[in-house]
């Protein structure tokens, strides 16, 4: 079976190109990151990131022919060969796969990622209905992987001022958490033609997610607090 | 040591430096909590971390974590330390526990008010559900004591300690790996040598105190829950600084691996209704355990699996497995409860489990050995007067470390429960210690060269062994030779194969010498950490000649409270063994004696 992978070490390599592998005997279950797993074996200057190999830590978001996807979630079987495995696109490659997310956590961090109160702490839990907490479902699960801010062009042009869907994902995750007081202000920091506005719906986000977030719907649901907060 | 020769001068000179009042080492649940607690307090705290904080192995921890909050039965702390206590084989240090317990509320609260999105009950409250070793009254009915969110409590605990340390402003390292520490001659730990992953360039990190919170060492074995980056990088750092590693004979299994694969199934499945079934269809559990039956603690329930199929009762062509149930809890409670292991099972397996048992067999999960520490998180070694005297500036906390409050056995939902607490203990003392300490101490030149040669070794060229070939080897031995069940030949033998592959690492070459982000490099520097730590555990194991816990003799099947009632330390120095009395002393409550462990 055919892998053909996008290299790039900066001290040697004046520009990046592809380099084909080969790997025999692998089962049909063999997820992509076992693959390239084996590939390092045979060639350990090939560089990728990668921890859980569960899909739950968000470490090896790649391009995997043409999408951005987790390789150890991504079953070779699902895919058309030879495999095409490229770094998350639009973001600047520091060695082979592995890529620059300053950008992507900066714009995480610009949301506020935590709740905001101003009420004295009750001495034991504050209290959510089921109801408030599953408004929370859908939003809480990211991982953090970055395959779908790197899919999205609007992202891609202005990742200095758009937020990008998972730090807008974010924010929402805040904006609906019953117990967060900062609701005005957050909304009142993403007004604007780019933090959010950028968004032009064009779904990559969406369709991409490993985990079946839909930060598309997240977008369109702050667009709306957002019209009923100025008016 | 020694002579500082011209090339490494060099080196010195033009090494970059900083400097911090507090180092952690570690961003997982232990690491990030400790560091909120420095942050809070204003000292000036950098968090080391070899991958970006929230790829921590926090993240996959899934059923949740224990507090007496008794929102859904009655409950209180002190059972919670009696079942920790029983738990553990009676190996636990009863102070500990009782603080761990005592505080356990308090701390989950705090997690809520941070932000953390728990599962809710009807009235408002957090979720907590039945998990194994639980019960109300020191031994009654079963308690449901272990908070939730959904079956990814550790994904939210993580994420939420990363996002409140980025409001308190922390400093953080994110995708540097630690060397070794640095010591001076009084014994005082200076911070460390870390090497900056993307640059391939060292750099000091100077502090008056540091901690170390690197989590386990899974990877000693071939099939386990952990994530690749569980190399016990930590450990390894203590071994090297002279400090022994306490309890290493102590792995935990989990019952609820995919079989053949590892990935976890939480116990919270079995917390939630589920249960085991052999070939025959039978629930094999109420022969082992008749009152607790699939909520026994994890070494009993992985015992009897591996006896089940070991009998010829497992299920699947070559009957190697057992089969966990779920279908009879219906679609909604799997949705709602156990989204995250129902995703695990639709991708690893291609089933879905709200209609078809998974396929499950015990796999690594835990190391309850690690760091000898104190309550306050300090790290403790027998030096001159005493078995427990603390080593100034170096902690521990979390799985690396070794409060003990896990002893033989830990309970589910008691790992994310020890991160917060003793990960906030270790903040609260090391504030304390800087209050006393407000100069950083002349740094040690020769401990940095130190490290610096581990390093450089690395760039050595030519033929060898490859990191790879290695460490398969090194994790199939420990498979084999230091699994669920143990005798003195087999566990003879792998410390023989253990001690062949340490003197082969030497041997051992990189073909990559590049600098940039060069993972080949950190792979190799784990190795060395697996290495030091597999030792570790096979001759602590061979050495405990009694069945406690999940260390389970064939050879001597029964507890040996009179002879082995005593932790391990084992020193990488001469590879040698030495033991410290338990403390059998709670802080406010009677002491529990042991007596037979049965559920």
């Amino acid at each position: 079976m055919r892998f053909s992978i996008f290299r790039y070490d900066p001290d040697k390599d004046q520009k990046p190109y592809m380099q084909d592998y080969e790997l025999e005997g692998l089962s049909a279950d063999t997820m992509v990151l076992e693959a390239i797993t084996k590939i390092k074996v045979m060639d350990e200057t090939l560089s990728f990131r990668r921890s859980c190999g569960e899909g739950v830590c968000g470490s090896d978001g790649m391009n995997i022919n043409g999408s951005n996807r987790l390789a150890c979630i991504t079953p070779i079987s699902e895919l058309k060969k030879p495999i095409v495995i490229r770094p998350l696109p639009g973001m600047p490659v520091i060695k082979d796969l592995i890529v620059d997310l300053s950008q992507f956590f900066h714009q995480y961090r610009s949301v506020k990622p935590y709740l905001i109160t101003h009420d004295p702490e009750p001495e034991i839990e504050r209290l959510q209905s089921p109801e408030e907490r599953d408004r929370l479902d859908g939003l809480y699960e990211c991982i953090l992987c970055a395959c779908c801010s790197t899919s999205c062009p609007s992202f891609w042009w202005n990742p200095d001022k758009f937020r990008g869907p998972a730090a807008l994902l974010q924010a929402s995750r805040f904006i609906e958490d019953s117990r967060d007081q900062a609701t005005a202000e957050r909304l009142s920091e993403l007004d604007g033609p780019y933090r959010l506005f950028r968004c032009h719906t064009i779904m990559n986000c969406t369709n991409v997610c490993p985990k079946h977030l839909n930060p598309s719907k997240a977008i369109s649901d702050i667009k709306k607090q957002l019209v009923k907060h100025i008016i | 040591m020694g002579v500082t020769n011209y090339a490494t001068f060099g080196v010195l000179m033009n090494i970059r430096r900083r400097k911090f009042d507090s180092l952690v080492i570690g961003a997982g649940g232990g690491g990030l909590r400790a560091a909120l607690q420095l942050a809070q307090a204003d000292a000036n705290v950098a968090v080391v971390s070899k991958v970006f904080p929230t790829r921590s192995h926090t993240v996959a921890a899934q059923g949740g974590i224990n507090a007496a909050l008794a929102n859904v039965l009655p409950d209180n702390w002190h059972w919670h330390m009696y079942d920790t206590i029983k738990g553990s084989d009676y190996l636990a240090d009863q102070d500990a526990v009782e603080y761990m317990c005592r505080t356990a509320s308090k701390l989950v609260y705090e997690l809520e008010h941070a932000g953390v999105p728990f599962s809710r009950l009807e009235n408002g409250k957090i979720y907590q559900r039945p998990f194994g070793g639980q019960s109300q009254d020191f031994g009654g009915a079963q308690a449901a004591r272990t908070c939730a969110a959904a079956d990814r409590t550790g994904h939210v605990l993580l994420h939420t300690l990363y996002q409140q340390n980025i409001h308190a402003k922390t400093h953080f390292f994110d995708e540097y790996f630690a060397i070794d520490l640095i010591k001076d001659d009084d014994g005082f730990i200076l911070g460390a040598v870390v090497l900056e992953i993307e640059t391939g360039e060292p750099m000091i990190i100077e502090a008056k105190t540091t901690l170390l919170a690197t989590g386990g060492v899974g990877r000693i074995y071939r099939t386990n829950t952990n994530a690749r980056i569980n190399t016990g990088d930590g450990m390894g750092m203590a071994l090297r600084a002279g400090i022994p590693l306490q309890d290493m004979e102590f792995f935990q299994f989990h019952p609820t691996g995919i079989a053949g694969k590892g990935m976890l199934i939480t116990e919270g499945s079995r917390g939630e209704g589920g249960y085991l079934l052999n070939k025959h269809g039978e629930r094999f559990m109420e022969k082992y355990a008749p009152n607790a039956k699939d909520l026994a603690s994890r070494d009993v329930v992985s015992r009897a699996i591996f006896t089940e199929v070991k009998e010829g009762r497992g299920v699947g062509e070559n009957g190697d497995h057992v089969l966990l149930k779920l279908d009879h809890l219906g679609a909604d409670v799997v949705k709602k409860r156990l989204p995250g292991i129902r995703d695990m099972c639709l991708t690893f397996l291609g089933i879905d489990p709200i209609d078809t048992p998974i396929p499950i067999y015990p796999t690594a999960h835990y190391t309850m050995g690690g760091i000898p520490t104190n309550r306050h998180g300090q790290v403790v070694v027998p030096i001159r007067h005493s078995a427990e005297e603390t080593i100034p500036g170096l902690y521990a906390a979390g799985e690396c470390a070794c409060v003990s409050v896990h002893g033989a056995n830990r309970l589910g939902g008691n790992s994310l429960l020890d991160i917060v607490v003793f990960g906030r203990a270790a903040g609260n003392h090391i504030i304390d210690f800087l209050k006393d300490h407000r100069y950083h101490r002349p740094i040690n030149e020769a401990s940095i060269e130190h490290a610096l040669a581990r390093l450089s070794r690395w760039d050595q060229k030519g033929d060898g062994e490859s990191v790879d070939g290695l460490r398969s080897e090194l994790q199939k031995e420990m498979e084999d030779h230091c699994g669920v069940y143990r005798t003195q030949d087999i566990l003879d033998e792998g410390v023989k194969k253990i001690q062949a592959i340490q003197k082969r690492l030497p041997d051992v070459r990189l073909t990559d010498h590049s600098k940039v982000f060069n993972t080949a490099r950190i792979e190799a520097l784990e190795l060395e950490n697996l290495v030091e730590v597999a030792l570790a555990t096979v001759h602590s194991a061979a050495a405990r000649h009694e069945s406690r816990g999940a260390h389970s003799r064939v050879d001597f099947p029964d507890r040996d409270d009179k002879n082995w009632l005593k932790h391990t330390l084992y020193y990488a120095q001469e590879q040698r063994l030495d033991y410290k009395p338990v403390r059998m002393q709670p802080l406010t409550v009677e002491s529990f004696p042991p007596k037979e462990r049965v559920y």
